[in-house]
């Protein structure tokens, strides 16, 4: 781990003027941040540990819709009594991820920002371009079980490994920053960016911006909706391939469909075309079979993880089922409904 | 901010001979408040094992991958082993040595005895703490609620059935 | 006639050092405190194979608080024979030597150590270190290195190595037989992972002696090995492991962290402390990858009629690790005809190494899966066909056990699990949307002993002292020992401290293999046999001699401090009374339990094994293939238990590696890089709370007094043997998918149409 300057900026205005220069790094919940130190990863020649900042909180908006704190942790997020009722999906994302520990210290605003758990880009001693720009990709051609089959690059094929924001992106959250040049907010599906020619931008936020909120829309998905995982152990281990539905149905038919997945490519994967091509139908199988075909359209596997294109395409249906059926699956029975 | 963490070799070389500033700390641990001088790059766990003899608390991958690490922060349990001790300033720690000694065992370490609910000991700290975390979270109430939210505890040994009924006993006797 | 009570051989005494392990008071090879401690961070090779070109550790030595870049230009001195550099356990070849020279022989091979003043000083410091390489063609494609296979010459093999003995005609059998199954089985290189990672602690105490606080399975094999590389006296060394936190076999020798952190200490005559990252924790030892080509024939009624098993597993090139993998099948079935063949395969990775069962969790889980696929192409129940092909004597030697009690873990087993009720087509039963399955496979182990010294101190007052260079691993030794001399003397564990873990104490080996309890439980029963002997003639002093009339100490039980006279238990005497009587302030005596000081173990050569029968249900999703292990019934024989709640711990714990085995466990190597990639915790997968459901444990009846001084064969190793081929075999059972490639992953299970 580098020896670094330490700050603990009290107010956002000062946290972001500590945070404007090069080789800065914001400290929340530390869980990947540390991590990456300690391998070597992350070199920040300054830490500011952002933890008395008042971003805490989980607020009622005025439209109906609900605002998490960047501070506030996965585990608060979770178990909010708001969130359960209102945004069941992403309490049900959140805890299929990581740990109760790492739970209670991971904060909303660092789940956005955790890094892949590509194992050239952990191990410094491989190439990497994420890490080190330029460098070669040891995944491509090398040990690629757990990369991405969809919106890949020749530079880089390294997923994102949260949950959390795979049912982000089905909510259609909001990303409040915040920077030197003032507030702006980020669509959720255009926070996080494609590997493309700059593996290592993971996603859009200028330098030293600081996400202070994640905004919810005012929108009912607590019926239909489902969080599905598969993973190579039941818990404690990053998805394989997950889905994230939000449905809403009426008189029978699909009214309003998300339909976002985890573990598949560097950004939680989203297709409109997908979404709009069932909405208006009955549910059905072939249906939702047509979902998965318009979502997976051009995944391409890298050898060792082919196999995520099948499994992703039997996960979608499943999970669209289970949406549908209002039998969304459990985070703690493992039974998949 | 993503590419401003990744920077060249040069100027971490450039850092490495700077002189080393510590910085002020105060901890409550174990119900003992402390003052202390750490280095910003310390983690909780390290200044717990290395600084404080505080061996309880044990390092089994330093990367909050295994939970053998896990004490309680304010009640809450959490890997040490991924918190700069100086981001904690100000907390109220508990770690294994804290929760019971012999001849004055907590109802969990006795709990663990009972049930063989280990076998190295290597892991136990830290399945006994995450077990206090889970029982003063309240989220668990059957044995699948106990497996699930044991999950972030590795036992290479294998004692995970010994180990969710010493937890099940003890929650159900508290319940 | 009521049986006081005893604490005794067969008591679920709690572990004694449950106490210390649950308050954090038990301190590991990290955790001493000694003063002026100095702290080493391993900087580990980037290439595969080549040389160091140039070390540049400027950058590292400008770091405040680093005192020294040790690397093999500036080490102190070392033995330059490989012979020196042997352990209890070492295995033909080189063994590694760190820093020893330029030469690299496999990725993470440490290259220089940085040794500062605080931890965080030498990490940092160790990230600085520039290192050039000339990079030689390395290989570490197990498939690729099949090409170099070769079975070592005699004196080249591993002595634990046994060639696979043929009978009958396996070639011709197979071609004449009604049912053939033939295939490639194939094990994925396992990394042992104990929760522990390795660590040493040596402590320079300026007189020219070291104290290490090892993490290995054997203190006296550690310190054996340093004073052989360093050049030391033995006497000079003391080196205590009274806490491991697991080892599975990857500290049966000792790891390079030792050989780092002694070097270091005669370097800057100065404690040192070197703990390896959980990334180099996979840059050791691991479980070979084997490949294994099954042959079985059989009649229609299920009768086997030809085995021939051909294995490969992996080792480096500068070792022969050497594993009997064909050997166990070609033991357990009556078959009459049987051919196995073995060979090594060297490639640029740290030497492959014991790990839980070496040998048999690989080979016994492989050919019970080819098993289970003959009892299908027989249309034979799985366990029925396991009864038609039984054994009664060790099949391949033609020698009788000391005792099998497998039918009857069978049995009960099956009984447990509800067998009875199985549908026997694949994909028949089902719960929702899951697949159930039901699948059975057999284990065996050897039950060893090995000589082990024991020393037992009698105080005045009746406190007990029992001591051996013996090791706890989680294993429940410090409890075995308590429980032996608790029998043997009548005395309650509270009076009783069992020391082990420190090679100043009695002699004994590496604790591995199944054998610790067997071995130091019974030198354990000989010293306080021989206090007792002492005690009773003590007791010869004491005024109206009330045990007059018995002729030696086995007229005489030992129970609640006092010695009773079998014959009119209204007679006896206390210990201590006893010990006042002879004028004795202490009883201190040594005894040495090894092969051939019984009859029962210098008898005619017999088969001395373990076996066990497990029992596994699996769900699988219809559609996604998740698998969930829901219920497992290991039913062991295994001789004598002394402790019926450890026991089951170690089964339980043997389970769980096994369903890793069968579903989690693999490492992946990057061919072309060379190197091990996913080195930690979160994409190793070992199961996890959430994997693991019900366990049930059955000890079958095996008294067996001829295999071992106390009738105990050992538990560590046949827990995990049997438990993968169990879970293969109910997946197939569940899902109509042969798997013969473990681990079975979802991709694998995707792969394949039902």
């Amino acid at each position: 781990m580098i020896r670094f300057d330490y700050a603990r900026p009290s107010d956002v205005a000062e946290a972001v003027r500590d945070g404007a220069g090069d080789h800065v790094a914001y400290l929340a919940g530390g869980t990947n941040l540390i991590d990456l130190m300690k391998e070597n990863v992350a070199r920040p020649l300054e830490v500011v540990d952002i933890n008395r900042l008042p971003l805490a909180r989980i607020t009622d908006l005025d439209d109906g819709g609900l605002r998490l704190g960047a501070l506030a942790t996965n585990a608060d997020t979770a178990y909010d009594e708001r969130v359960q009722a209102r945004y069941p999906l992403l309490a049900s994302a959140i805890l299929a991820g990581a740990s109760p520990q790492l739970r209670n210290a991971a904060t909303n605003g660092g789940n956005l920002n955790q890094r892949t758990r590509c194992y050239y880009f952990y191990d410094v001693d491989t190439p990497c371009n994420k890490r080190v720009p330029g460098q070669g990709c040891g995944a491509i051609g090398g040990v690629n079980r757990i990369h991405a089959i969809l919106g890949a690059s020749d530079r880089c094929i390294a997923t994102h490994p949260s949950d959390m924001c795979v049912a982000l992106a089905a909510l259609k959250a909001q990303v409040q920053v915040t920077g030197l040049e003032g507030d702006r907010a980020i669509a959720f599906d255009d926070y996080h960016r494609l590997p493309g020619d700059e593996p290592w931008r993971d996603n859009n936020l200028k330098q030293g911006e600081l996400v202070t909120a994640i905004d919810l829309p005012a929108e009912d998905f607590s019926t239909n909706y489902t969080y599905l995982k598969l993973r190579d152990r039941l818990s404690y281990a990053f998805a394989l391939v997950s889905v994230a539905v939000a449905m809403r149905l009426e008189e029978g038919r699909i009214a309003d469909v998300r339909i976002a997945l985890g573990g598949v490519a560097h950004k939680p994967w989203r297709r409109i075309e997908a979404e709009e091509a069932i909405k208006n139908e009955r549910p059905s199988d072939t249906v939702f079979d047509t979902a998965a075909s318009a979502l997976l359209a051009g995944a391409v596997g890298q050898g060792d993880n082919s196999f995520k294109i099948g499994l992703a395409h039997k996960a979608i249906v499943r999970a669209l089922n289970q949406a549908a059926a209002g039998t969304p699956q459990s985070q703690t029975d493992k039974r998949i409904r | 901010m993503n590419d401003a963490v990744t920077i060249d070799r040069e100027a971490a070389v450039r850092v490495a001979a700077r002189p080393i500033a510590t910085l002020p700390l105060s901890l409550t641990i174990n119900g003992e408040a402390r003052e202390l001088q750490v280095e910003p790059w310390t983690t909780l766990l390290d200044l717990l094992r290395d600084k404080l003899d505080l061996t309880g608390t044990k390092k089994g991958c330093d990367h909050g991958q295994c939970g053998a690490c896990t004490v309680l922060i304010d009640g809450r349990r959490i890997n040490s082993c991924l918190k700069l001790a100086v981001s904690v300033d100000g907390a109220e720690i508990t770690t294994i040595e804290g929760l019971g000694q012999p001849g004055e065992l907590h109802p969990l370490q006795a709990a663990f005895i009972e049930h063989d609910a280990f076998q190295c000991g290597y892991c136990t700290p830290g399945q006994i703490c995450s077990a206090q975390g889970l029982i003063n979270e309240g989220h668990a109430k059957d044995r699948q609620d106990v497996r699930e939210q044991m999950s972030g505890n590795l036992c290479r040994c294998g004692a995970y059935t010994n180990i969710a009924d010493a937890v099940l006993e003890v929650m159900e006797k508290q319940a | 006639m009521n049986a006081p009570h005893k604490v005794g051989i067969g008591t679920p005494l709690a572990r004694v050092d449950g106490a210390d392990k649950v308050t954090g008071r038990a301190k590991y090879a990290a955790e001493y405190a000694v003063p002026d401690l100095l702290y080493g961070v391993a900087v580990p090779a980037r290439i595969a194979r080549g040389r160091i070109a140039s070390i540049d550790d400027a950058a590292a030595r400008a770091v405040p608080g680093v005192v020294e870049v040790m690397t093999h230009e500036n080490r102190p001195k070392q033995a330059w024979l490989d012979h020196s550099w042997k352990d209890e356990l070492s295995i033909p070849g080189d063994p590694f030597k760190a820093l020893h020279d330029d030469r690299v022989l496999f990725a993470g091979q440490p290259v220089a150590l940085v040794v500062a003043e605080t931890f965080e000083a030498a990490r940092f410091a160790a990230g600085l270190v520039e290192i050039d390489y000339e990079v030689e063609a390395h290989n570490v494609d197990f498939d690729t290195s099949l090409a170099e296979k070769f079975l070592p010459p005699k004196g080249m093999r591993r002595n634990t190595y046994h060639p696979p003995k043929a009978r009958g005609d396996a070639d011709a059998a197979f071609d004449a037989a009604a049912l053939k199954v033939s295939g490639d089985y194939r094990l994925a290189t396992e990394h042992h992972n104990p929760m522990e990672m390795h660590a040493s602690t040596v402590e320079w105490h300026g007189d020219g002696k070291i104290t290490v606080y090892d993490k290995v399975q054997g203190s006296q094999n550690t310190q054996g090995y340093l004073a052989g590389a360093f050049k030391l006296s033995k006497k000079d060394v003391r080196v205590v492991n009274a806490y491991v936190g697991g080892g599975f076999g990857s500290g049966l020798r000792p790891q390079w962290q030792v050989q780092l952190a002694t070097m270091g200490a005669i370097l800057l005559e100065r404690s040192v402390r070197v703990v390896m990252t959980r990334q180099q924790m996979f840059y050791h030892a691991h479980r070979p990858e084997c490949t294994y080509e099954i042959r079985l024939g059989a009649e229609h009624t299920g009768k086997l009629t030809s085995i021939y098993g051909d294995a490969t597993t992996s080792t480096s090139r500068f070792e022969n690790n050497m594993e009997d993998i064909v050997t166990w099948g070609m033991m357990n079935y009556d078959c009459p005809n049987a051919e196995g063949h073995y060979t090594i395969a060297p490639r640029d990775t740290y030497t492959s190494a014991d790990m839980r069962a070496p040998g048999a969790a690989t080979g016994m889980a492989l050919f019970e899966i080819a098993i289970d696929e003959m009892a299908y192409e027989a249309k034979v129940d799985p366990l029925e066909f396991r009864m038609v092909n039984y054994s009664e004597t060790e099949a391949m030697n033609q020698v009788p056990f000391t005792s099998k009690a497998l039918r009857e873990a069978y049995r009960e087993g099956a009984e447990r699990f509800g067998w009875a009720e199985r549908s026997p087509e694949p994909r028949s039963m089902k719960e929702g949307r899951e697949l159930v399955g039901w699948g059975v496979a057999t284990g065996m182990w050897d039950a060893q002993f090995s000589k082990t010294s024991a020393r037992a101190r009698l105080s005045a007052n009746g406190d007990l002292e029992v001591a051996s260079a013996s090791s706890d691993i989680g294993t429940g030794t410090y409890t075995v020992m308590t429980q032996v001399a608790a029998d043997t003397l009548g005395l309650s564990p509270d009076r009783i401290t069992a020391r082990l873990g420190d090679s100043d104490l009695p002699t004994a080996p590496v604790e591995g293999g199944s054998w610790a309890a067997a071995s130091t439980g019974a030198a354990v029963q000989l010293a306080c046999r021989s206090v007792a002997e002492k005690l009773f003639k003590a007791a010869d002093e004491v005024e109206n001699r009330p045990l007059w009339g018995a002729k030696s100490i086995d007229d005489l039980d030992f129970v609640n401090g006092e010695m009773v006279l079998k014959s009119d238990t209204t007679k006896r005497v206390s210990l201590t009374d006893a010990m006042r009587a002879g004028g004795l302030d202490v009883i201190e005596v040594e005894e040495t339990a090894k092969p051939g000081l019984f009859d029962m173990v210098s008898m005619a050569r017999k088969a001395r094994n373990t076996h066990s029968a497990v029992f596994v249900e699996v769900r699988v999703d219809e559609v996604l293939d998740q698998v969930r292990v829901t219920r497992v019934v290991n039913a062991v024989a295994a001789g004598r238990i002394i402790n019926p709640r450890t026991a089951r711990s170690q089964i339980l714990g043997g389970v769980v590696m096994g369903i890793g085995m069968a579903l989690h466990e693999e490492t992946f190597i990057d061919a072309t890089l060379g190197r091990w990639m996913n080195h930690n915790y979160a994409e190793y997968h070992v199961p996890a709370h959430a994997d693991i459901e019900d366990i049930d444990v059955i000890f079958v009846d095996e008294p067996d007094p001829e295999v071992t001084p106390l009738g105990v064969k050992g538990l560590g190793e046949i827990g995990i043997v049997g438990t993968a081929a169990a879970v293969a075999n109910a997946i197939f059972h569940a899902t109509g998918k042969r798997i013969r490639s473990l681990p079975i992953t979802i991709d694998k299970l995707l792969e394949v149409a039902p």
